[in-house]
């Protein structure tokens, strides 16, 4: 913000400034101080996530430590066996997964639509999708839960505890940021874009798929990061609507601190090994989540 | 194959045009380009859909999803809230006897036990909810403008700081957890072996009245990177020059602080505190992870404190009354905030 270029506006003398990076002493200091208590607070406790994974049983069964007494990378093999991880772990890569592709085909169909068209209801449609996202979880927890239990009795096809009804619960939960933020992206495409690819013979849905889902890529990539986040981490209806068959991680997890014992050591090399995709991707990816919220504020 | 049906319109790409652009609704009618001869020879789509139907195609599925999860289950419990539904009606709902109001009225009443543990539970949640809004928003926004310059390690510090808000809710809380043990955690260790601020004691944070302060830490820990992510972004919009034509005028980095950034942050702040405050209204996990079924007083928010009034009793027409007087305070708050706050903006203009 302060890379004031030397010259000076008309009828004011040039006068000597700072180096355009240079800001004073006491925003530089402020900007230290403030930064590093903010990185001490931010990432202690993922340093104790890291290094506690490290441990044997015995340092975590004691007083704290801040290094492992004896590094080792038991943790991570003996987590598989405490509790059934493997069947957590592929339950929720179906459970995200699904949940995650579903939502996002969606929601770039729903933005294209709104974004590229003017039709009746669809400020209705905006403002219904943006404002459930507000209302509290626990509103729809209890009738649908009831819906999936006596739909079940009804039908015979068991929902509750199923993965499907699962899948279908968590696609909903990305899906309105996922449109809004679409729908941002696509208006910043020039329609001239889509109209020269209408003018090949291209149909809508051609136009869509050839011009604007590849000119919107990185934003389609955000949002499946998010997407896939959202469904990975979601605790409440998982804690509900899943069975020992179907459970998730986010419900498995605790699994460790329910036995006899909380094998703490393993918690945190579990919570390490499940939390490392999302957040590798979300770090990659933030840049251009943020340039979609950019574009979705402009609206 | 009509191609007109798309408002293309003079070049729209701003935002204003666009909303403004509902008027040009309805005029579908022959094709806006002449086609070239050569897209003749192109195979055509065996379907020919009317172009107006398309869009009503496409948000579909959408429409679908949001009425089975959202919609209809609103619909729903509030249909619940009046009627007797216990554990011998879970099964068979449409049995369920009518209660009229009274599942409202045990809710409200503030003599009996459920209604004081709901008013205990909801002045709790009220209370997390300003100190942790408040300070995520505070760190956030100091955040977002001290990186707002380049400096030697920008991207790696911004990079660790957004590292919580990317963490899977329940690994960051079950992390916190172990920090907060009274016996192996960290925070105990800290404070009364290497600081030995606590008097030689070993204050329980998970059980009794520190769990509020648990909680607030842990909720602040989660959300400011998201606070500081929104308001990096509201930061790109802001013209360069305004700053260049203050510091020629004279102004030092504070008053441009004062009187540029947190005036252009204001219209982004109006949404970003608002959703923060609806999050942590809401929040269940972070309370559920952290103390399990069994939160102590000062933990107890109100979204939990609901779930375990359902599925402990199974009265799940007295929880569905909760959640419906939760959902209309939630939208009387968010009201009252949107009129205030855009009368104070359209005040400022």
């Amino acid at each position: 913000m302060h890379d004031t270029p030397p010259a000076a506006r008309a009828g004011r003398p040039a006068r000597s400034r700072r180096a355009p990076t240079d800001p004073p002493a006491s925003f530089r200091w402020t900007r230290r101080i403030v930064l590093t208590l903010l990185a001490v607070f931010t990432l202690v406790p993922v340093y104790a996530m890291v290094s506690s994974s490290l441990k044997p049983l015995k340092d975590v069964r004691g007083a704290f430590h801040w290094f492992p007494t004896e590094p080792t990378f038991r943790p991570y093999v003996d987590m598989w066996s405490t509790v059934p991880l493997a069947r957590y772990f592929t339950n929720s890569v179906i459970v995200a997964g699904g949940a995650t592709a579903a939502s996002v085909v969606i929601a770039v169909g729903a933005a294209y639509a709104v974004s590229r068209y003017r039709f009746a209801g669809r400020r209705v449609f905006t403002v219904t999708v943006l404002s459930t996202q507000m209302f509290p979880g626990i509103l729809f927890l209890l009738p649908l839960f009831l819906i999936f239990v006596n739909a079940g009795n009804a039908t015979g096809i068991a929902l509750y505890g199923s993965r499907g009804a699962l899948i279908l619960t968590y696609l909903t939960f990305s899906l309105p940021f996922s449109i809004w933020m679409l729908a941002g992206y696509f208006e910043s495409i020039p329609r001239e874009l889509d109209e020269a690819a209408r003018v090949d013979g291209c149909g809508p849905v051609g136009a869509l798929l050839r011009v604007i889902v590849p000119a919107s890529l990185p934003g389609i990539v955000a949002v499946t990061v998010y997407a896939f986040m959202t469904a990975w981490g979601e605790v409440l209806f998982a804690s509900v609507m899943t069975n020992d068959q179907t459970r998730t991680l986010s419900i498995g997890l605790q699994g460790y601190s329910t036995q006899h014992e909380v094998y703490w050591n393993q918690v945190m090399a579990a919570s390490l090994v499940v939390s490392v995709p999302v957040v590798a991707g979300f770090l990659l990816l933030q840049r251009f989540l943020v340039t979609g919220l950019t574009a979705g504020a402009v609206k | 194959m009509t191609s007109a049906h798309v408002s293309s319109g003079s070049g729209v790409s701003s935002g204003a045009n666009v909303s403004s652009g509902t008027a040009r609704e309805g005029r579908a009618g022959g094709p806006r380009h002449g086609r070239p001869p050569a897209s003749r020879n192109r195979p055509r789509s065996r379907f020919r859909l009317p172009p107006r139907l398309l869009p009503y195609l496409l948000l579909a599925p959408a429409v679908v999803a949001e009425l089975i999860v959202h919609v209809v289950p609103i619909a729903v419990g509030i249909w619940m809230s009046f009627r007797e539904l216990t554990l011998f009606y879970i099964r068979d709902w449409a049995k369920a006897p009518g209660k009229g109001f009274g599942n409202y009225r045990v809710a409200v009443d503030f003599d009996a036990a459920i209604g004081k543990d709901l008013l205990t539970s909801f002045l709790v949640t009220a209370g997390v909810t300003v100190l942790a809004v408040g300070l995520s928003w505070l760190l956030g926004t100091a955040a977002a403008i001290l990186m707002q310059d380049r400096f030697r390690g920008r991207g790696l510090l911004r990079a660790a700081f957004l590292i919580p808000y990317a963490l899977p809710v329940y690994a960051a809380v079950m992390t916190w957890g172990f920090l907060f043990q009274r016996d192996t955690g960290m925070v105990n260790h800290v404070l009364a072996d290497q600081l030995h601020l606590t008097g030689g004691d070993r204050p329980f944070w998970l059980i009794g009245g520190n769990g509020f302060w648990a909680l607030v830490t842990v909720i602040v820990w989660r959300s400011w990177p998201f606070a500081f992510l929104v308001l990096m972004a509201g930061l790109q919009n802001v013209p360069r020059d305004l700053y260049e034509a203050s510091a020629l005028d004279g102004a030092g980095v504070w008053r441009q602080v004062r009187h540029i950034t947190l005036p252009a942050l204001r219209p982004i702040n109006q949404v970003l505190v608002l959703v923060l405050f609806l999050w942590t209204f809401n929040d269940f996990n972070t309370p559920f992870v952290l103390f399990g079924k069994a939160p102590p007083t000062g933990g107890d928010l109100i979204s939990l404190h609901i779930y375990r009034a359902s599925f402990l009793t199974w009265n799940f027409g007295t929880g569905s009354a909760m959640s419906v007087l939760l959902l209309l305070f939630l939208l009387l708050v968010t009201a009252v905030y949107l009129i205030a706050t855009s009368r104070r903006r359209s005040a400022h203009a």
